[in-house]
């Protein structure tokens, strides 16, 4: 089932909400996760793990790295 | 030569009595227990329903995404370490001289029993990734290192039940070894599981009291039948007496020496002749450069055990010497917060350095009938004022593995 990017930002809002403590609103397309919403590799793995479950998507640690941004990811789900 | 004396400037508790140190001292002086029974489904398989859990719980002090990155241990010791650290005035410290030094008796026990649960349950990708930093039995230690930005050093000194007394026993010696001004000292303990109260149930050492909870810690009562489970932490801030004058900081105490030994008699057993414990007063007591007739007042371990409770008092007999002991007022404050294993040293470290700067001694609840070995005097039912020439107190924190801790506080 695809997902509209709307959907995954604000799914991925609600888990970096929940496992980060950043406030959903401030996720946007645009934002590092490291430079800008100050989430170490360790909240990433929960991240991913926590958008698999949302979106069904798998996402490899070794692509996991190239993943730097929300618009990132975004992208990768939709792929 | 001259050792660097080391005073208590902070105070910080969580504790089935309360979620600070006031509320906690408070409910000691009314004699208020704190045990309740428990509410999980797990209590009817369990021979022990009851336990004393913090009184507030940390989701109420802590936000949420911190909660699920901190075992229970380390979330009791951040909000003790904090209330500790604004009571002391927040002090201004050089990081690389600021120490940390807190215990856990068993660690991250129930992380490890979670995530064990989510293994087998969901597989290794559903594990959390922070598993290892909360279940590390130095993660408490870890925590308020990292919070405080304490450089000098983080340690977690683990002796079982001692674990607490050892860290301010630690902490003291951090001071006087020149590595730190300021040191965060005390312990934590988030143990109450099925599995736990099992192991400790399934070793005889729990009470069964299950139709009257809150009377079944009772210390020296000739019909105790074993300890009480309790949770929570308490942490104190050590400073060297130099560095708490130059700004000024209120004082509640000296924390003027320390000493361990062990029994090796049997890894569950204390020696019934009390002979390690006798020694571990004795020792302490010249590490503070003061005589047996000085110590006006015992926070006892006595944790309601049969074997126990009354060697303790033995071993305060033989190392006081009898005109000591005859006038030494002795209480157990685990009857009303239960025994919070590797917090219990701390929390009631909290308790002797406030019967010394208040000069009231908290009793010991729910004796009956006094067991007839009881070699000292107990302070039973209602609190009792120290005299106003009482000079020292000591805090005994013994744990299994024939661990014995004897702290010594000196009134200002």
């Amino acid at each position: 089932m695809a997902h509209s990017e709307q959907e995954i930002l604000a799914g991925l809002g609600e888990i970096i909400d929940e496992i980060a403590g950043v406030p959903a609103a401030e996720v946007t397309p645009e934002k590092s996760f490291v430079d800008d919403l100050d989430i170490d590799s360790l909240s990433m793995v929960e991240i991913a793990v926590a958008a698999q479950d949302k979106f069904g998507v798998e996402i490899p640690d070794d692509q996991l790295k190239d993943l730097k941004t929300v618009q990132d990811v975004i992208n990768f789900i939709q792929k | 030569m001259s050792t660097t004396e080391v005073v208590v400037t902070g105070l910080g508790a969580t504790t089935p009595l309360g979620g600070d140190v006031a509320t906690t001292w408070s409910a000691l002086l009314e004699g208020r227990s704190g045990i309740a029974t428990l509410t999980e489904d797990w209590v009817d398989e369990l021979p022990v329903h009851f336990a004393g859990r913090v009184a507030v719980e940390p989701s109420e002090r802590l936000p949420r995404q911190r909660l699920r990155r901190l075992d229970r241990t380390q979330q009791f010791a951040l909000i003790a370490a904090q209330e500790a650290w604004e009571d002391a005035g927040a002090p201004e410290v050089d990081p690389v001289r600021l120490g940390a030094v807190v215990s856990s008796g068993i660690g991250g026990i129930l992380t490890i029993l979670e995530q064990y649960d989510t293994f087998r349950e969901k597989g290794w990708k559903r594990v959390s990734p922070f598993t290892v930093p909360m279940l590390m039995p130095n993660s408490p230690a870890a925590a308020v290192s990292l919070e405080f930005s304490a450089r000098a050093g983080a340690h977690a000194p683990v002796s079982a039940c001692a674990s607490s007394a050892e860290a301010i026993a630690d902490a003291i010696r951090m001071i006087r070894d020149g590595r730190a001004d300021v040191v965060i000292a005390g312990g934590t303990e988030a143990a109450i599981h099925p599995l736990n109260i099992a192991s400790f149930a399934s070793m005889r050492a729990l009470s069964t009291h299950n139709e009257d909870p809150q009377r079944a810690s009772r210390p020296w009562d000739a019909d105790r039948d074993g300890f009480v489970m309790g949770e929570g932490a308490g942490v104190i801030v050590l400073e060297s007496a130099e560095h708490a004058a130059r700004r000024g900081a209120r004082v509640y105490a000296v924390a003027a020496g320390a000493a361990y030994t062990n029994d090796a008699h049997d890894i569950v057993h204390p020696d019934p002749e009390g002979a390690g414990q006798a020694r571990a007063i004795r020792s302490a007591l010249s590490d503070a450069d003061l005589k047996p007739s000085d110590i006006a007042h015992v926070n006892a371990h006595a944790t309601s055990t049969p074997a126990g409770d009354v060697g303790e008092t033995v071993a305060i007999r033989s190392a006081l010497g009898d005109a000591a002991a005859d006038r030494v007022m002795v209480t157990s404050t685990k009857s009303m917060t239960g025994h919070l294993l590797g917090g219990a040293g701390a929390v009631e470290s909290i308790a002797t350095i406030l019967a010394l700067h208040e000069g009231r001694i908290p009793p010991t609840i729910n004796i009956n009938e006094l067991d007839p070995g009881v070699q000292v005097d107990i302070v039973r039912d209602k609190p009792r004022d120290l005299p106003a020439d009482a000079l020292a107190a000591i805090n005994e924190s013994f744990g299994f593995g024939g661990h014995n801790i004897a702290v010594v506080f000196r009134r200002t």
